[in-house]
């Protein structure tokens, strides 16, 4: 795995009892943001990876602080960028370019990694006042007191977010309890569509083909010219139920009834093919009925799936939600399609 | 705006007062303050905003704290009933998801 050579200032500023330790600045550059991007839209995203190890922030000493983190650049970067003016360590581990809270969840962010990566930088003779600072998040795969009969170093739990990282530091490593607290914001869902839009990209194609293939169809037969005449419809409903349920469901989550993301889901998805039976894109009455099922069910299937980049779902939770949802929503698609292949002969 | 709730009542979260010592480091990691000091032991008030991450019981030395620690995604439940497995965040072959 190559450094990334974008934040990374050579020559390296800070030597230690290991040798050289590579500095970081904290100022994000417009490569950055660019990077940043392509991050979110899911674009060759495995190649933003910070090389895992021990980097240095000003002119650090033996007793400044150790902040440990992930080796995923948005995370990274988020928290170099946070540390402008003080003196720090920056300790990476390799968490295949995954955030925090999943890699400790995999346990790429967890004891047994960082007791290895602890060792392997010689922490113990660089610092001396024996403590490292962890994303609270990544209590989900580390104990703090295996580390500490392990290594000797302790675990103090930091805020959620690097933006509180300052703060924290300046009151001694003291989080308050907003600091201790996940949210999940309208921006936080919005930044997260494009990679659920990119994710679901392969629903959408599929479903695409199957039904512009099928459109095909006629009671003279099969003809091209009945696909040219419905093609342009059916993608534009298809994909109304791929923006429902991966963007509008997701975004508006706190205003749509229901605790269930199928649910809600589900609600917005009848709103979509409503506004398209208005805007007279939904056809025949036939067709129409099969289009509200049809979208129903797209939608919520995909806002669903949101469920994985929320912050408040169980696992028990989201089982019990699939029971019912998946066969209704396999239903209501399998209906939807009878329908709206029968309203190819009418 | 409230605060997003998940389903009542399914959550696997199980604290044993007798085990406790109200150390208070599961307060200090839970992202959702389901647990709050009570005494000399740490009580559950509010269990529905548990998304059975993990964090108390993996940083409980006393071994007070029990739960089914499982990622909240519907596709990695998916994916684990395609492959076989427990759900767990590894969607990425290749790609990652969160």
């Amino acid at each position: 795995m190559n450094k990334s050579s974008c934040c990374i200032s050579k020559p390296a500023g800070t030597s230690g009892p290991d040798g050289p330790v590579e500095s970081v600045s904290t100022q994000l550059t417009w490569r950055d943001h660019l990077a940043h991007c392509k991050v979110r839209w899911n674009l060759g995203r495995m190649g933003f990876v910070i090389a895992p190890g021990l980097y240095a922030v000003g002119q650090p000493s033996d007793q400044s602080p150790v902040l440990v983190t992930a080796n995923y650049r948005l995370t990274f970067d988020r928290l170099r960028r946070e540390l402008a003016h003080l003196d720090a360590w920056i300790l990476v581990l390799d968490t295949q370019g995954i955030n925090v809270w999943c890699a400790a969840g995999k346990g790429t962010f967890g004891t047994e990694a960082l007791v290895q990566r602890l060792r392997q930088e010689r922490l113990a003779e660089r610092v001396t006042h024996g403590q490292i600072i962890l994303p609270q998040l990544g209590a989900v795969g580390v104990a703090a007191h295996e580390v500490k009969s392990q290594t000797g170093f302790q675990v103090v739990y930091g805020p959620v977010y690097a933006r509180d990282i300052k703060a924290f530091i300046s009151a001694r490593l003291k989080a308050t309890e907003a600091m201790r607290r996940v949210h999940f914001t309208c921006y936080d869902r919005l930044v997260l569509t494009p990679v659920e839009i990119m994710l679901s990209l392969k629903y959408l194609v599929g479903a695409c083909v199957v039904f512009v293939l099928l459109s095909g169809w006629t009671r003279e037969g099969y003809a091209v010219r009945a696909i040219m005449q419905q093609g342009p419809r059916v993608l534009g409903n298809l994909g109304a139920a791929f923006i429902s349920g991966a963007c509008l469901g997701p975004v508006l989550l706190p205003w749509l009834p229901g605790r269930r993301f199928a649910v809600k889901g589900m609600v917005i998805g009848f709103i979509v093919a409503l506004a398209l039976m208005l805007a007279g894109l939904s056809g025949s009455s036939l067709e129409t009925a099969s289009w509200f099922l049809v979208v129903m069910s797209i939608s919520s299937f995909l806002t669903m799936n949101f469920t994985g980049a929320s912050t408040y779902t169980s696992l028990s939770g989201v089982e019990r939600e699939m029971r019912t949802a998946v066969p209704v929503q396999l239903t209501g698609l399998g209906i939807g399609t009878v329908l709206w292949i029968a309203s190819l002969f009418l | 705006m409230n605060k997003l709730r998940y389903l009542k009542d399914v959550v696997t979260l199980e604290l044993d007062a007798d085990r406790c010592t109200a150390c208070g480091l599961c307060l200090e990691v839970c992202p959702h303050q389901v647990l709050e000091r009570q005494g000399k032991t740490v009580g559950v008030v509010d269990r529905d905003a548990c998304m059975e991450c993990g964090a108390c019981a993996r940083n409980c030395r006393f071994d007070a704290i029990t739960v089914r620690v499982g990622v909240g995604c519907a596709q990695a439940i998916i994916n684990a009933a395609i492959r076989g497995g427990e759900p767990s965040c590894d969607c990425s072959k290749g790609s990652a998801c969160c």
